[in-house]
């Protein structure tokens, strides 16, 4: 199939490399260079989407990232369909698979297009206003009903098969835009000897140069001076120039970030490619030279397919070759309009007319237009545009006074370019957070006081002509790169008046006519008016009411001009208005480059013990704690949790259980002054603890509440071997870090983290010291020489250890902690040792059996961060004697001694078949209805096979004072009752830790 | 991938932190004085000091060479705390023309030798794991992690230089 709009030469394409390609299924032929706007409208396609709300056919608008209309999806494979591209930024490529969207069954007859017809009955606002009432019907009627209608394109079903990379990037100077400013910026810094990056959305540098008929640029020809230009930044080594980069967000400190396309454009990526990286660059000092977008006209029925932007259409016919019909009606009120008609003129299309709003519009472009016999229609408005699917004619009128016509006319065309003039692009400006300023002279918003470091330069502030841009682009990157240069190349173009024309042209088209604003959003001039008659003022409340600017396109080519419709309905100027905050992204970004390498096992670190591949090859079942995987049963045969934690338990009871606590944070506290700032930071009392011998430590926050537990062994007169939960490590030595550099930087004591420089093995059950007898070298195991709460130092396996003597079971047993280089052979020499003696592996489940049959709390499962040491029956720990520690001065508070105050207590079921579900509110008085009077919840509830029951830990309101009461669970299958008890279950006087 | 990731040899690890007089006194153990400069790095034969903090340096040395007694020996009469961390981390070593870019991939500082010159060492991340990231050579690092985190730290440098990272 041959393209019938192609030009026969000229531009960045290369007409012999054909391209085939299918959009909607059917097939047509592009060629290199082109985008699937470019090749599509080569093959006279302008209809290329389905608008939002009322579905109405819509043609390509633009030519780069501010196109409102020509939405596509692009389908690879099942798993690499990507919707909501632009097609103007789609680059084509051989067996390119593009849908259109928003439509059913077709892009030609759409079902949803009633809603066109409807459209009376749907202004602005109508969702609030129609759906007010009944509530119940939001759930089940509107809302589903709303959300089927409503949404851009779909997503892939399948997982992201696609490889996303991240960068984190330096330089003195990066250049956001390869433009004529951001080129001539880029090559003035390249000379300083620093480091420049220069970025650009499109596949190509050069922005507006790649189009440029007949600027000579230091005696050249404007694409001749781009080449060579490009290779002396590609020479630099110090220059990093990446295309396809779209700079999505400004973050503070000129952190900018920055994705940049791969593979997305090639047609057979390599396997396993790339698909995006993001780059985090973090500039010195930025150059923003992000151009401008061109702004439609405001008129009846401005959103027809065939209705373009002017230098669009100048862009596609000078760098893709694509003429955009045969015969086009050029409506303006801004001068480059005149420099596309005259491009068009000379590639052969017809102008139909220049229709022009401007009463007496006057200057170089002008004059040429007018001496190539253009027709020039001044001080005329287009008021409408014939044709469903495509515009077949345009409608002009001359203004005869301030918003009002005279007589129509008719034109035919296949075409309209249109021009209400160029809005500077302040978007990663203002997220910059700087401020923009209204510009009286251009009728624009422009940088104003930055607030990062960065200066814009080019048309993105207002210097719209070529050696302006270029001139402006150079003094900024000098600026920037804080070098002293001066531009040697001269400029020759023609250069035309920068003003324009913003908001509504006058019609006579009725009060039903459709004059779009936002494309992509479907508002329209009435929308606005509307919003303003219902009295709405501020841009910010239009905005929400109307949706207008708040598209995936965040208004790059609508927010001007309904600022313009908004000031002619208020009355007053724009100015006065404001302007919405532009926000991050620029434009659209995939989920996958922001997730980048986290992801599957690179989600996040996956930490593991020295002993976890024993657990791994002995079919243990693993929890996350933290990002430690910790084994949590150890299943034999057919074995389920409850029946192998049953085994485990009654293992630990009778005979002997190894346990991997080498995740337990550990803590070295050294120095002279340890012992005080042991007083100071835990609750408990540390002078008197002796050499070798170890304390069960409480640590409270400030606000008294528990905050972490442990076993604390003193190693030395000055060293305390501290331990930690598995969860609190890092936030103990944080707070404990904290304390020692602000609070008390006089103590003599210093913090290192040995959390993983030790394995820790606990050996727990009555068989514990037998199994260990054999192994230990210079350690006397005798309950004599080591009692309950001591340890002592020597080796075991010839490998120096820190043996401790302490229990978390209730049985008689010891934390073995080694090297963890030599984690694992000890722990088989142990498990060797242990085997004559049924030794048992256990896992953290059983462990918080054996606990909880104890008593013992675990920090945020009993605790919740309201919970004193008293709430959970730990007064006896704290050395009252103390003049202060971290958390003193709020327990002396009274609500801290409240004995309302929820405490810990046993709970057993009357059946003792029930187990409890943890998190289970607790009442007094069985049959209540919500709202029920809440005395305390459950914390740890499980069977427990030593007791052949069901137990329960509770933290209950006065729960003390409640022993032998009968309290409830309520639960949706009725009350269960419950008596309180003491929280120790099983040897409740201890004596099998003495074992 | 090979080539640009290796272990480093064995070694024998101390965190030293103390006050001035004890610090002055590490080096007669040391046989060099501790570096005082921010994020620098003193080494003498297989012995190397890594300022980590203002009252915290990270000791590198050769394991059995005694040098964690000879230090208390020579600090016993001042503040200070040794501790030994052989086995909480482990050295890995990036190496080759590579070696900087693909450190970008998860590392957000500067590391052009400008920014970051040979001796340079410093506590930092990369991607989700806390590294000390110390500069020997021109185009070679000397990576400390945590023993835990290893197998993350390889696996995520590894999935960086998949591919070509300089373009």
């Amino acid at each position: 199939m041959s393209a019938p709009f192609r030009t026969d030469a000229g531009g960045q394409i290369d007409r012999r490399k054909s391209l085939s390609f299918s959009f909607d299924g059917r097939t047509f032929q592009g060629v290199e260079g082109d985008t699937l706007a470019s090749a599509l409208l080569a093959n006279g396609v302008h209809l290329m989407g389905r608008s939002f709300k009322y579905h109405r056919p819509r043609g390509v608008l633009g030519a780069g990232s501010e196109e409102p209309n020509a939405l596509v999806s692009v389908r690879r494979d099942k798993a690499r369909f990507t919707p909501n591209l632009r097609a103007t930024q789609v680059e084509l490529y051989e067996g390119l698979v593009a849908q259109s969207q928003n439509r059913w069954p077709n892009l030609n007859f759409d079902m949803g297009a009633v809603t066109s017809l409807l459209s009376p009955f749907i202004p602005a606002g109508f969702y609030y206003k129609t759906f007010m009432w009944p509530r119940k019907a939001w759930d089940h009627l509107y809302e589903p009903a709303i959300r089927a209608a409503a949404g851009l394109g779909s997503a892939p079903t399948e997982a992201d098969p696609d490889l996303y990379l991240n960068r984190f990037a330096h330089c003195e100077v990066l250049v956001i835009g390869a433009g004529p400013a951001g080129l001539a910026a880029a090559l003035a810094a390249s000379t300083s000897g620093g480091r420049v990056m220069l970025v650009d959305e499109q596949a190509q540098f050069g922005g507006t140069l790649l189009a440029a008929t007949d600027a000579l640029i230091d005696g050249k020809p404007a694409q001749v001076w781009l080449d060579e230009t490009l290779a002396t930044l590609a020479a630099n080594p110090k220059v990093t120039m990446i295309c396809r980069a779209n700079a999505f967000g400004y973050f503070a400190h000129n952190m900018i970030g920055i994705t940049e396309r791969l593979s997305e454009h090639q047609a057979h990526p390599q396997a396993g490619a790339p698909r995006e990286r993001l780059w985090q660059v973090r500039a010195r000092e930025v150059v923003l030279a992000t151009g401008a977008i061109e702004r439609p006209l405001v008129f009846p029925d401005n959103d027809r397919p065939g209705v373009l932007l002017a230098d669009a259409a100048r862009i596609y016919l000078n760098r893709y070759g694509v003429k955009p019909g045969k015969r086009v009606v050029v409506a303006t009120g801004h001068d480059e309009a005149y420099r596309a008609a005259l491009d068009m003129h000379w590639a052969g299309v017809e102008i139909a007319a220049i229709v022009d709003a401007r009463p007496n519009p006057r200057g170089p472009l002008v004059d040429a237009a007018k001496a190539a016999g253009l027709e020039v229609k001044q001080g005329h408005a287009i008021t409408g545009t014939m044709g469903e699917l495509r515009v077949k004619g345009a409608y002009i009128a001359p203004i005869v006074a301030a918003g009002q016509v005279g007589n129509t006319e008719t034109l035919t065309c296949d075409a309209v370019l249109m021009s209400g003039g160029f809005t500077p692009s302040v978007h990663l400006f203002s997220q910059s957070r700087g401020k923009v300023v209204w510009d009286e002279t251009l009728e624009t918003y422009l940088p104003g006081q930055s607030a990062e470091a960065e200066r814009s330069a080019g048309a993105c502030r207002g210097k719209f002509g070529l050696a302006q841009a270029l001139a402006d682009g150079f003094a900024a990157g000098a600026d920037a790169a804080r070098h002293d240069v001066t531009q040697t190349f001269s400029v020759e173009a023609v250069e035309g008046d920068p003003k324009g024309v913003v908001g509504a042209l006058p019609h006579n088209r009725g009060n039903g006519a459709k004059a779009f604003i936002d494309w992509q959003n479907d508002v329209t001039t009435k929308d606005l008016k509307l919003a303003v008659r219902e009295g709405f003022q501020s841009i910010e409340h239009i905005k929400r009411y109307t949706t207008t600017g708040m598209a995936t396109d965040q208004g790059k080519t609508s927010n001007l001009n309904a600022l313009g419709v908004i000031s002619d309905a208020l009355h007053r100027p724009i100015p006065q208005i404001g302007l919405t905050t532009f926000r991050m992204p620029y434009t659209p970004v995939t989920f996958g480059v922001l997730a980048g390498m986290a992801r599957g096992d690179l989600f996040d670190p996956i930490r593991t013990t020295p002993i976890h591949d024993w657990a791994v090859e002995q079919g243990a079942v693993f929890e996350d704690v933290s990002l430690w995987k910790r084994a949590r049963f150890f299943p034999q045969a057919r074995e389920d949790m409850e029946a192998a934690v049953r085994r485990e338990c009654l293992s630990v009871r009778k005979g002997c259980g190894i346990f991997d606590a080498s995740t337990l944070g550990k803590i070295e506290v050294v120095g002279p002054d340890a012992a005080e700032f042991m007083n100071r930071i835990y609750i408990n009392a540390w002078t008197k603890l002796g050499v070798g011998k170890c304390r069960y430590g409480i640590l409270c926050r400030e606000d008294g509440f528990v905050a972490d537990d442990g076993v604390v062994g003193r190693i030395a007169h000055d060293r305390f071997h501290v331990t930690t939960t598995t969860g609190g490590a890092a936030r103990v030595l944080g707070m404990m870090e904290d304390y020692l550099q602000t609070e008390w930087p006089e103590l003599n004591v210093w913090l290192t983290s040995t959390t993983e420089q030790w394995a820790v093995i606990a050996l727990q059950g009555p068989k514990a010291r037998t199994i260990l007898e054999g192994l230990v070298e210079g350690i006397d195991l005798t309950p004599e020489a080591l009692s309950h709460m001591s340890l002592i130092e020597g080796k075991i396996c010839g490998v120096p250890t820190r043996l401790f003597r302490v229990s978390f079971s209730g049985e008689l047993g010891f934390e073995i902690n080694v090297p963890a280089e030599h984690g694992r052979r000890t722990w088989e020499a142990i498990w060797a040792a242990g085997q004559p003696h049924a030794l048992t592996p256990y896992g953290t489940e059983t462990m918080h059996v054996l606990r909880a049959e104890k008593g013992f709390i675990i920090v945020g499962q009993e605790t919740d961060g309201t919970a004193t040491p008293d709430d959970v029956g730990l007064t006896w720990a704290v050395g009252k004697a103390k003049p202060d520690f971290v958390g003193k001065r709020s327990l002396a508070r009274p609500a801290m001694a409240d004995p309302a105050r929820k405490q810990l207590v046993g709970l057993l079921t009357q059946d003792p078949t029930v187990v409890l579900d943890e998190g289970a509110q607790i009442i007094v008085t069985r049959g209540q209805t919500p709202p029920m009077t809440l005395m305390g919840h459950v914390t740890s509830s499980y069977h427990s096979a030593v007791m052949g029951r069901s137990i329960a830990l509770a933290m209950v309101s006065g729960g003390r004072a409640r022993m032998g009461e009968t309290l409830y669970v309520p639960m949706p299958e009725g009350d269960i009752a419950v008596t309180v008890t003491a929280p120790v279950f099983y040897d409740p006087e201890g004596a099998r830790v003495n074992g | 991938m090979a080539d640009l990731m290796s272990n480093a040899p064995s070694m024998a690890r101390h965190v030293l932190r103390g006050r001035l007089e004890a610090l002055t006194a590490a080096k007669g153990a040391l046989g060099f004085a501790l570096p005082r400069e921010a994020c620098r790095s003193a080494s003498l034969n297989d012995t190397h000091a890594l300022w980590l903090g203002p009252d915290e340096w990270l000791l590198l040395s050769v394991p059995e060479a005694g040098l964690g007694d000879r230090l208390e020996a020579a600090m016993a009469p001042h503040p200070h705390s040794l501790v030994e961390v052989s086995d909480r981390q482990i050295g890995l070593l990036v190496a080759g023309p590579e070696a900087e870019a693909v450190l970008s991939v998860g590392c957000p500082l500067d590391l052009d030798q400008a920014a970051f010159p040979i001796g340079m060492c410093t506590r930092t991340v990369l991607s989700k794991a806390e590294i000390v990231l110390w500069r020997t050579g021109a185009q070679t690092f000397h990576l400390e992690v945590w023993r835990s985190f290893s197998a993350y730290l390889r696996a995520f440098l590894t999935a960086s230089a998949v591919v070509p990272v300089a373009d």
